[in-house]
């Protein structure tokens, strides 16, 4: 056992810098046998490359400098290449983000797993091979004979995520280091691979957990680290930066989360731009005591694909839904249950097998294409990744100006006045008109596809994981933003998302999609509070929340 | 996936069954489809192939000669039915006679194709390794190193043959003496030949293989692979080269094919004897049944070479036969 004085990692005044740019400025922590410290940041605060400085892997280009940088009383600054090697692996272990990336796609997952086992050992292949199984079924692996044979690529996400992780766990290293290790994981697989990590450090293991969703880790963090710019604004126990943040950015951070935030209440702190004289006109304002009839309804909305091997697979089935006006009805459902599938239909892209949708009361995907056009200025869609959505030759001018006139032009001047409005309504400066979409944020990104959707004034937006991609204080903007076009324009929402907290904050009505079929819908307080089916259950206690004691 | 494993083995047999049914299947096909072109496009040339058999316009040969010849030949039967017996012929394995050389083109053939092979299987090996080498140095030494690699890279895949083979007889055998210019059956005499097979081949393996190589040099298992303690020679063997290989094997099909063209040049340029320089004395003097038997011959290589080059591919990267 290792004294109490001698922390397990000491990190004193940690320096890293490409070239001029320094990415890491005077980061200090310690953390102790068995307990679990996490570093918190959105994209480019460094967290990563501190991260991979503690493992000696920062880059070719980096300078690390430190005044102590210490493992187990171990100087890691003085060491050579030869003894880096013999940490990693055996007293390091380190567990990246994206599996899928970070297995070899070439190679079986027990020779992954192996490797550990035969840099640093001298067991026999028998028994290496037996030890890889062990560690298979440790992570919760079924079959795990099965799957030492398979490669990356024939493993779901949660699947592989628990290979990496049992190759880095091989020779149960003193500290584990884990870079955003749920990020790509649905919540329910990413409940469990945290709790498998959760249960490593009982074993004794200290576990530096980087991540940017403050939910997830305070699931598992003991001490919380806040960074922002390479450096760390606020640091302290899990419920001390949790319950009473003293730093504005951490408050902030804490006010973007959507999860118990009820319908209506701004995520982000900073208002949206508004040039004077160029308010939008309201639209269509719904009159409380009008009748309200669906804007959309789908009906028993079914569809299924040919495999490559012949079998015939089932998206969709038998989904129906209405969404009323000026109202966000929202799809919820992990990741193969058929939301896009569904939302592909909706927007007339996929013809249903079965069942119909209808817009403002008449015909929508019975109709041929031909037919449907001129009516698809009411039906606007943004998605996920909005740059691959963008022509790399459109400026944003000639991208909104594409979207006025419908394919005719892409002069911007023509439409200079509305496109400086659509601008104004998503909060970006009229500056932007030539800017090429690759240079921009994420956050302004998207902000430009739903100026875009707005462009030919839809009634209704079909919204596909918008925000998923995005960092939280951004996520929130975004969310705001979208929150404030409804009411302002009198929009109805379609809204498909993976993120509960999301959902619940976002919308008046759910359906939860499970495997294709529509398990659960209702109302979103409804079903929140007093979920029905057991499925929904399920998720909602997967579902992060920021635990604050 | 998990329900279906028992089975898996019976099918995978039978996927195999198909896979090679389908290559020979194909193979056939070209074979064939070479045989025709050949039949007809060489009596689309001008002129009197008996004149050819007889030994060329110069030979003055006589009309009951030509008619002779002409009968012996087959020649004085229609087109269709040239075309069938010549056909059956093939499938029975025999090529022919050649005009010029009067001696069973089968025969020759033999004789014809190991050095050939030789010469093209040799400078597939040295293209590879020196394609390897140059990608795994650029690699390691930085963006400048690399610049370096994809001229050096780019000038060799574009230089010709013939200017290539001159340069090189001139430097190390006019100049430095150091191997013959004419290639004769010892080591030495091989050198020049294959150094100018290789190095264009080298040049185009060595642009895709240090690309996918670079690729997965700084990919996220390879970062995963030493936060595990590897070594970066251990990451080299045992990630990038594997990755680096599969475009290289993807290539290596095609590029045996176009070193089998580039035999006709170099064999004629060193005075090798082979393939390529028999095609080409083969159709200055019009030599029909030769010059069938030597593209017959090439394009059943290419099909074999094809038919190995998928296999390695499938070899080397598990999700072929995983998907």
């Amino acid at each position: 056992m290792i004294s109490p004085q001698v922390p397990l990692l000491e990190v004193k005044n940690l320096n890293v810098s490409f070239g001029h740019h320094h990415v890491v400025q005077n980061v200090s922590f310690t953390l102790t046998p068995g307990s679990c410290l996490a570093l918190v940041g959105e994209s480019g605060s460094g967290k990563s490359v501190t991260a991979r400085s503690l493992i000696g892997l920062a880059g070719k280009h980096s300078k690390v400098s430190a005044q102590t940088l210490a493992f187990k009383g171990t100087d890691l600054l003085s060491l050579n290449q030869r003894t880096w090697r013999n940490l990693r692996g055996k007293d390091l272990g380190f567990i990246l983000q994206d599996a899928l990336t970070s297995l070899d796609p070439l190679r079986k997952i027990g020779r992954e797993i192996d490797d550990a086992l035969r840099i640093h050992t001298q067991l026999s292949p028998t028994t290496r091979a037996e030890r890889v199984i062990e560690l298979l079924m440790s992570v919760g692996l079924d079959d795990p004979e099965v799957r030492a044979g398979q490669l990356s690529g024939e493993l779901s996400g949660g699947m592989r995520q628990r290979a990496l992780i049992a190759s880095a766990i091989a020779l149960e290293p003193g500290l584990i280091i884990a870079d955003e290790p749920t990020t790509a994981l649905d919540a329910t697989i990413a409940a469990q691979v945290l709790d498998l990590l959760g249960a490593l450090r009982q074993q004794g293991s200290g576990m530096l957990l980087i991540s940017h969703d403050l939910a997830a880790v305070s699931r598992v963090a003991d001490d919380i680290a806040v960074m922002h710019n390479g450096r760390i604004l606020e640091s302290g126990s899990a419920e001390q930066v949790l319950g009473n943040p003293q730093h504005p950015y951490t408050q902030r951070l804490l006010a973007a989360v959507p999860a118990g935030k009820p319908r209506h209440t701004r995520l982000s702190v900073q208002p949206l731009i508004k040039v004077p004289g160029l308010e939008p006109t309201p639209q269509v304002a719904v009159a409380p005591d009008e009748p309200r009839y669906p804007v959309l309804t789908a009906h028993n909305l079914s569809k299924s694909f040919k495999m490559p091997n012949g079998a015939s697979f089932t998206a969709v089935h038998k989904a129906s839904f209405e969404l009323l006006p000026g109202k966000t009805l929202s799809v919820i459902g992990e990741s193969g249950s058929g939301k896009t599938t569904t939302a592909r239909m909706v927007l007339g892209l996929l013809k249903p097998d079965t069942g119909a949708v209808t817009l403002f009361g008449s015909p929508w995907s019975k109709l041929s294409e031909a037919q449907r056009r001129p009516r698809r200025p009411q039906l606007g869609a943004i998605y996920q990744d909005p740059l691959s959505s963008f022509d790399p030759r459109f400026n944003v001018g000639q991208l909104l100006a594409d979207a006025l006139s419908f394919g005719a032009t892409r002069s911007s001047r023509k439409h200079l006045t509305r496109i400086k409005e659509l601008l104004n309504l998503v909060g970006l400066e009229s500056g932007f008109i030539t800017r090429n979409p690759a240079t921009l944020s994420g956050g302004q990104r998207q902000r430009l596809a739903i100026a875009r959707a707005l462009a030919p004034n839809p009634r209704v937006l079909i919204c596909d994981e918008p925000v998923s991609a995005l960092d939280v204080s951004i996520q929130a903007q975004v969310l705001d933003l979208l929150d404030d076009l409804q009411r302002q324009l009198g929009l109805s929402y379609v809204f498909i998302t993976h993120d509960l907290s999301v959902a619940r904050h976002m919308s008046d009505d759910v359906v939860v999609m499970r495997r294709g079929a529509l398990v659960e819908s209702g109302p979103t307080e409804e079903v929140f509070t007093a979920p029905a089916h057991p499925y929904t259950r399920a998720l909602l206690a997967a579902a992060p929340e920021v635990l604050r004691s | 996936m998990t329900p279906g494993t028992h089975t898996k083995p019976v099918r995978r047999l039978s996927r195999a069954a198909y896979w090679v049914l389908g290559k020979f299947g194909g193979g056939v096909f070209v074979l064939w489809a070479v045989a025709t072109a050949i039949f007809f496009g060489i009596r689309m040339i001008p002129g009197d192939p008996a004149e050819a058999i007889m030994g060329g316009p110069g030979s003055q040969a006589s009309a009951e000669a030509l008619a002779q010849a002409r009968a012996d030949y087959g020649l004085d039967q229609p087109l269709v039915v040239q075309y069938f017996s010549q056909l059956l012929r093939l499938v029975t394995g025999d090529l022919g006679t050649s005009y010029s050389l009067k001696s069973p083109v089968a025969e020759v053939l033999t004789e014809l194709v190991p050095p050939t092979i030789t010469l093209a299987v040799l400078s597939l090996i040295v293209a590879w390794i020196i394609a390897l080498f140059v990608a795994m140095a650029s690699i390691r030494s930085g963006p400048v190193g690399r610049a370096l690699a994809s001229g050096l890279e780019i000038v060799s895949a574009a230089v010709p043959h013939f200017w290539l083979a001159s340069v090189l007889i001139m430097l190390f055998s006019t100049s430095l003496g150091w191997f013959p210019p004419v290639s004769t059956q010892s080591a030495t005499g091989l050198v020049l030949p294959v150094t100018t097979l290789a190095l264009p081949l080298a040049g185009f393996l060595g642009q895709v293989m240090r690309d996918s190589m670079l690729d997965a040099h700084t990919s996220a298992f390879a970062l995963s692979a030493r936060a595990r303690g590897e070594s970066e020679g251990g990451v080299m063997l045992r990630h990038a080269l594997r990755h680096a290989a599969l475009p290289g094997i993807a290539l290596s099909g095609w590029a045996f094919g176009s070193l089998l063209s580039g035999a006709v040049v170099v064999e004629a340029i060193f005075a090798r004897p082979g393939l390529g320089r028999s095609l080409l004395s083969a159709v200055t003097a019009r030599d029909v049944p030769m010059v069938t038997g030597v593209a017959l011959l090439s394009a059943a290589a290419y099909v074999i070479i094809m038919a190995f080059s998928d296999l390695a591919e499938r070899i080397a990267d598990p999700r072929m036969r995983a998907s």
